[in-house]
């Protein structure tokens, strides 16, 4: 727990330096709550196996996981980059199918993971450089609306090519040996649990995330996350100052990608599963842009707060709902509104009010809040 | 009344902007060219008559949105979300008047229809109002903004939709007199389509008079040209701006009555699965015109069926094929608006 102890004095001195700061390239959390809430986040994910007993949390943790690597990486995208991409979950998909395909096909070894892996991460490239040649020289408008038509027609495609893809139904694969469940990695059970293959497949989904998280935190502090938001803040002047607008705004968004199908693979590999409605539907889309926008734009500390927020939300806001939904059930239509089901509705209406009063999301606020 | 009489002979002597004919001739060409290929005349035109009404539809649902794109430089994401409350809002007239449909009399069927075409309209009007007030103001010269906020706004109306008419998919039956087909000889025509087609011609011919021949048009014309010159004679472009919005997802609504008795299900998502094709065409027409918009939306639906005829599984991205093509050789659209 060095880092926990590390981490915490670091937020308390004005001028951080030493590993936490080389390790989150000197974009420290710049608010103690924030801090606080960061280290619960990381070492709950951190110690999940061992907190809780029975798979749903362990899911939920792994959940968490996937979808803070995903966010950050839109969050590259949509914070620092000023771009809005609709194709996100399009590399997502392709991360995942990647997977999948070449574990279905070549048998259930690392070497297959690896092939499905850098195929992926080659198709992905390919197509982030080909739509933003295609269309990031026009208007910031165009590249949204396109990237939503290719999105839409990758999901479809995905659907029709049953033979490969498995169609509506996805794919299920075996995964290799170490990850099974009756795999033991040591015979005793430390603290009381087993460390089994489910345990390894948590843990390397973790690390990956993590290690995405540090590299995405690298390069927005990099001379060239500087340049990628000095296009957010005025495309013009940085264009003048000599920097390729299109040339950076495709290495983002091919960076992003990349990120994005790493991600993908990796909920593959915890699902066992991968079809449209895991990683390429529309809803997923959806999912991300209120992550990026409640947790922070433009802050990747947003991607871990938005992520964690909503996957529990997700999972247990609903039985909350439900509680409330019943107890209002003699009134008219309020029932309705807080119906489980209906808890989307009122994570879009945060939404809009994260982008009107609060920009910078929890993250800007709770910053705001140090500062003031 | 004088002064437009005489605006009128003064814009009759300035030397008129010549029509660019060449995307015009695409959708006549694009027909005749797969004639040929389909061979047979018959399934020729039945395919191109279900195009065509396919491409009205889709025509109605995108005109309200290249119009306000063109005129407020505001982009909604969010107007899917219109088509959808237009499609659900046939229920409040199909609730109590359903034996209408049921009746064997034109005269009903029709009434019906257009009842609900009036009822879908009112309703996404008074919605638009308030959400160009609520979402869209406080954002506008942000195009970031914009696409958040308004997807917020769909993601929210559509929560709504499924709180007051319940979330699974709802049937609905068209009247009796438009379902079924004329036949002519080996032709086979599906009436709705036909429908379809008439609406969508009177709504553009509509459209292109008000904006060609009218006071407001010209206004409208002025304001996509250069809004501080219009705000600058004492037209107070705002509320242009807002009846535009308005009008935009009515003509939405009405595209949303369309579709929905095409597809005869209602679901909530149903707005959003169709905004793919409205951008790509709005894209092919160029953003903000009307006219590049009615070719644009005939295009994407020909093109769809007639790749689906002769090679379905190309069928699938003929629609991305279309948009890169057309970008391709115009790389603004095909009927670029002028400032932008």
């Amino acid at each position: 727990m060095t880092a926990r102890s590390a981490l915490s004095a670091a937020a308390t001195q004005p001028r951080p330096t030493g590993m936490m700061s080389r390790l989150l390239s000197s974009d420290m959390p710049r608010s103690r709550a924030l801090s606080a809430i960061l280290i619960v986040i990381v070492a709950g994910l951190a110690a999940t196996p061992f907190l809780f007993s029975g798979s749903q949390p362990l899911s939920t943790a792994a959940k968490i996981c996937v979808f803070i690597a995903l966010v950050a990486s839109y969050d590259l995208l949509l914070g620092y980059t000023g771009i809005v991409s609709f194709a996100h979950t399009m590399f997502f998909g392709i991360g995942g199918y990647g997977v999948a395909i070449a574990l279905e096909r070549l048998g259930p070894t690392w070497i297959s993971v690896a092939i499905g892996l850098a195929v992926a991460l080659v198709l992905s490239a390919v197509l982030a450089v080909a739509i933003g040649l295609l269309s990031l020289r026009v208007r910031a408008i165009f590249f949204s609306m396109i990237t939503l038509a290719v999105a839409s027609a990758a999901a479809v495609l995905a659907s029709q090519m049953s033979t490969v893809t498995g169609g509506e139904d996805g794919l299920s694969f075996q995964l290799p040996p170490q990850l099974r469940p009756a795999f033991r990695l040591l015979l005793e059970p430390i603290f009381g649990v087993t460390i089994n293959g489910r345990v390894l497949a948590y843990y390397l989904v973790f690390f990956a995330a993590l290690a995405i998280f540090l590299a995405l935190l690298r390069i927005v502090n990099s001379p060239f996350g500087r340049v990628l938001q000095a296009i957010r803040e005025n495309e013009f002047r940085a264009e003048a100052l000599g920097y390729r607008v299109v040339a950076y705004r495709t290495a983002a968004s091919v960076i992003s990608a990349l990120a994005a199908t790493v991600a993908g693979a990796m909920l593959a590999l915890w699902l066992r599963y991968n079809g449209p409605d895991t990683t390429l539907s529309f809803s997923i889309m959806i999912d991300i842009l209120l992550m990026v926008v409640i947790g922070g734009m433009g802050t990747l500390y947003g991607a871990v707060i938005g992520a964690t927020l909503f996957v529990l939300a997700q999972s247990y806001l609903q039985v909350l709902m439900g509680a409330a939904s019943s107890g209002l059930s003699g009134i008219p239509f309020l029932p309705d509104l807080v119906h489980p089901d209906r808890w989307l509705l009122w994570l879009g209406a945060l939404f809009i009010i994260s982008v009107y009063a609060f920009p910078g999301g929890i993250v800007g606020y709770l910053r705001k809040r140090q500062s003031a | 009344m004088t002064d437009i009489a005489t605006n009128a002979a003064d814009t009759a002597e300035l030397p008129r902007a010549r029509t660019d004919w060449l995307p015009l001739l695409l959708v006549p060409a694009l027909a005749l060219l797969a004639l040929p290929f389909i061979g047979n005349p018959s399934s020729w035109v039945t395919l191109t008559v279900a195009g065509l009404a396919m491409g009205m539809m889709i025509f109605l649902m995108a005109s309200g949105l290249t119009l306000v794109f063109g005129l407020m430089d505001i982009i909604n994401f969010g107007h899917g979300v219109f088509i959808s409350l237009g499609a659900y809002a046939t229920l409040i007239v199909l609730g109590p008047l359903a034996a209408w449909g049921q009746a064997d009399s034109l005269g009903l069927n029709l009434a019906l229809m257009g009842l609900c075409i009036l009822v879908a309209m009112a309703l996404t009007a008074a919605v638009g109002a308030v959400f160009e007030r609520v979402i869209v103001r406080p954002v506008y010269g942000s195009h970031l903004k914009q696409i958040l906020v308004t997807m917020g706004g769909l993601i929210v109306t559509e929560q709504a939709i499924h709180a007051i008419w319940g979330a699974s998919p709802i049937p609905i039956a068209l009247p009796a007199s438009l379902r079924g087909a004329y036949v002519l000889g080996d032709i086979v025509m599906e009436r709705y389509r036909v429908f379809a087609v008439v609406i969508g011609l009177v709504v553009f011919a509509g459209m292109e008079l008000l904006l060609n021949r009218t006071r407001i048009g010209l206004l409208i014309r002025a304001g996509v040209e250069n809004p501080e010159m219009v705000e600058a004679l004492g037209y107070r472009i705002r509320r242009l701006f807002v009846s535009v919005f308005v009008a935009g997802s009515a003509l939405a609504g009405l595209g949303g009555v369309m579709w929905a008795f095409y597809r005869q299900t209602l679901t909530a998502g149903m707005g959003m699965e169709v905004m793919v094709l409205v951008f790509i065409v709005i894209i092919i027409g160029g953003l903000g015109s009307v006219g590049g918009c009615f070719v644009g939306s005939l295009l994407v639906a020909l093109v769809a069926n007639y790749v689906g005829f002769l090679a379905p599984k190309l069928a699938l991205i003929s629609n991305i094929l279309v948009m890169a093509l057309v970008l391709v050789w115009r790389p603004q659209g095909l009927f670029p608006v002028a400032r932008r």
